[in-house]
């Protein structure tokens, strides 16, 4: 599959120079389609301090279609979901915006200035951006709560979310 | 609601469906539509009114075929195209951009056109044919191949990449996303859209139509006045100027060569006389309450009298219980015979006098039995338009016996495919009655309008009863059927003309707050 050669090259890339507070290895070393991230809540942002699972999973058409995202570490977050899937928003992953020519690094970077700047907007959780709208001091007690709940200690990437997230980039191989 | 599409018949009432006749052959003659203008806000409905008198319900609309419509598409685009001095490919590309807005675009181009090409995705750099090409020691960015006498493309940006990547590209984005008027140079951030004749040298030949298909159908997703018919396998599109926000005064009920009669107002089956924002509450409700709704639609019952259970197979609520003989009315359960008088009521809910409702759960009790009244009705003929139907499938089978057993010839037997035609289109308006009445409020005009279901209701029963003879009877019941089909089109018309006038005029007081929100937003789903 042509897709290798890319994946190899930005795998490389990302783990020689890997991108700010970020280290990322192979969820399993014969598969290059599932990635896990660990990124460090940037600091001055209410996620300082903490350590999210992220796991990237590349579909077979990888770099034609977008990789999917998911937190596996639980975040308070407008824009991921507050659950066990972690499911986030981001405007570069979506069909209409995502390029082939896109970076793996810029995905990466995006869930970053995420972490750093919410997006109110466009949330996945409307609750929490009303909260953060409206009662930013509440939000932050709330989402440094979570940290301390659930993004200390050593980063598990959850079994079943790992499955769950991996799925659509199945029966990828050759 | 049903969605089988023949539901609904393309000759049910010659005399209400108007195409318009004359003008119907070409487009770009219509004297009624400047096809390039956004058209005037309200020109699909006064002006029609005032020029053809028409009856107050019907509407004016077109029906263009795939040909049709390819064609208007080229002719804006020859015009864009000599007027601006710019490709062809360029002012299809601005055209779409604009939403098919020929004048904007114009305006706008003569203004800033530099602006205007960023916008649409084109950038200006030396225009020359797209082609492919060998670069030494080009490595493609997308897969990330060097190998020597690798093919790429670029188009004008000179974002390059190699073909292999460009075509896979192209084929995500046509046959999987469905994507064609606004695709992208593949190079991240760049908003340079490729055009179709880069693609045509890209991709392979059903690809490409493919994606010509697709860009023809921006044209008609791109206006307000068009929108796709929705029966399966129609390439047709209808243009009407009623908009979204005339749509508490009109229920534009437009019909479409294939047959198909729709609303062109929320694409659903036709639903006169009731305006869609009440359909859409209607149908919600129906869901919501689904379980009742199971209940109701069951296709047997028990005799009032006897106990038997009664099957109905045909449309005709006038039942007969085989056992004891009973005569009763499928809907209410009363006795038939009261009918057929001048104080038959079964249209009509009683509301029980106030002092048996007076807490909650009496009133709560009251509001089901009034939903219940007209969910039943409603839900009826909708079935027994389905079984009128199925009738007459089976008699079809039978005019060829009937042709040889009396002589008569094909074009005499067609009153039973009209009698046929009229019971499916006044049994879809009289469902629809029953959804409208729920929320009208009591008053003269509410009067006035079950008096009007009543008689449609009471001359579809009739026929409909007719229309269960056994074959052998059918033929001496030729006339009176012939009077009584058009008896029946002839009630839908005053009521669906009254409804119409009064909509139109806000005549109506409805028990439920309208707040001209019922069309569904986004492109028109399609297949
Ligand atoms: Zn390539
Ligand atoms: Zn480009
Ligand atoms: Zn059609
Ligand atoms: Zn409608
Ligand atoms: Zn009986
Ligand atoms: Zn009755």
């Amino acid at each position: 599959m042509a897709s290798q050669k890319r994946i190899a090259k930005e795998l490389a890339d990302c783990t020689t120079n890997p991108p700010a507070g970020m280290s990322i290895s192979l969820a399993n070393d014969s598969d290059v389609h599932k990635w896990h991230v660990v990124l460090d809540g940037p600091p001055d942002s209410v996620y300082a301090g903490g350590k999210f699972g992220i796991i990237v999973s590349l579909p077979s058409e990888y770099p034609f279609k977008a990789p999917v995202v998911t937190f596996a570490t639980r975040i308070y977050h407008p824009n991921i979901t507050n659950d066990s899937l972690g499911n986030i928003c981001l405007s570069i992953l979506k069909p209409e915006n995502w390029k082939p020519a896109s970076r793996l690094l810029a995905v990466l970077e995006a869930v970053r200035a995420l972490l750093i700047e919410p997006q109110p907007d466009d949330p996945l959780e409307g609750r929490i951006a009303d909260e953060y709208r409206r009662e930013r001091k509440e939000f932050e007690k709330n989402a440094k709560t979570y940290v301390t709940r659930y993004a200390k200690g050593p980063v598990k990437f959850d079994v079943l979310a790992a499955a769950a997230a991996a799925a659509p980039a199945s029966n990828t191989s050759s | 609601m049903d969605s089988d599409d023949d539901f609904m018949s393309p000759v049910s009432s010659e005399d209400d469906i108007l195409p318009d006749d004359s003008d119907n052959d070409d487009m770009s003659g219509a004297e009624d539509f400047d096809f390039d203008d956004e058209p005037d806000p309200d020109l699909g409905m006064s002006k029609d009114f005032e020029r053809k008198k028409k009856v107050a319900y019907d509407i004016s609309f077109k029906v263009f075929q795939p040909t049709d419509i390819q064609r208007q598409q080229d002719e804006l685009v020859n015009e864009v195209n000599m007027i601006l001095d710019i490709s062809k490919e360029e002012a299809a590309i601005l055209l779409r951009h604009f939403r098919w807005n020929k004048e904007r675009l114009i305006e706008d181009y003569m203004d800033r056109p530099h602006q205007v090409l960023e916008a649409a995705g084109l950038a200006q750099t030396a225009a020359r044919l797209p082609r492919l090409e060998t670069i030494p020691g080009f490595v493609c960015d997308i897969c990330c191949e060097d190998e020597e006498g690798l093919q790429s493309f670029a188009i004008k940006c000179g974002h390059r990449y190699c073909v292999d990547c460009y075509r896979q590209y192209l084929f995500q984005k046509i046959r999987e996303e469905g994507e064609a008027a606004r695709i992208q140079c593949p190079s991240d951030g760049c908003n340079l859209i490729i055009d179709a004749r880069s693609l045509d040298l890209l991709v392979t030949a059903d690809l490409a139509d493919r994606y010509h298909e697709l860009l023809t159908r921006t044209y008609v997703e791109d206006k307000d006045c068009l929108k796709w018919c929705p029966a399966p396998d129609c390439q047709n599109a209808i243009e009407c100027g009623v908009k979204k926000k005339d749509l508490d005064k009109v229920v534009p009920t437009v019909s479409c060569l294939c047959g198909h009669r729709f609303c062109f107002g929320c694409i659903l089956n036709d639903h006169q006389p009731a305006p869609c924002e009440l359909v859409k509450k209607w149908l919600k409700k129906c869901a919501d309450d689904s379980e009742t709704a199971n209940w109701i639609s069951a296709n047997t019952k028990e005799c009032p009298k006897c106990n038997s259970t009664i099957e109905k197979n045909g449309g005709c609520n006038h039942m007969t219980c085989r056992k004891c003989k009973h005569e009763f009315c499928w809907m209410c359960m009363g006795l038939w015979s009261e009918h057929g008088t001048s104080w038959y009521s079964c249209n009509r809910f009683e509301e029980k006098s106030g002092t048996d409702a007076r807490d909650a759960q009496a009133k709560s009790r009251v509001s089901l039995e009034r939903y219940l009244h007209y969910y039943n009705r409603y839900a009826n003929h909708e079935q027994s338009a389905r079984l009128d139907k199925n009738i007459y499938i089976k008699t079809e089978q039978k005019m060829v016996q009937l042709q040889k057993e009396s002589g008569m010839s094909w074009i005499e037997v067609q009153y039973l495919n009209a009698a046929s035609q009229a019971l499916q289109t006044c049994r879809q308006t009289l469902m629809w009655t029953y959804a409208f009445a729920f929320y009208l409020a009591r008053n003269n005009l509410t009067e006035i309008f079950e008096d009007n279901q009543k008689d449609l209701e009471m001359a579809v029963e009739a026929l409909s009863g007719m229309f269960e003879k056994p074959v052998s009877e059918l033929s001496n019941v030729k006339v009176e059927m012939l009077d009584k089909t058009s008896y029946c089109n002839k009630r839908r018309v005053i009521l669906l003309e009254d409804t119409a006038q009064n909509l139109a005029e806000g005549l109506w007081t409805f028990n439920v707050e309208l707040t001209g929100a019922a069309a569904p937003s986004g492109p028109s789903a399609r297949r």
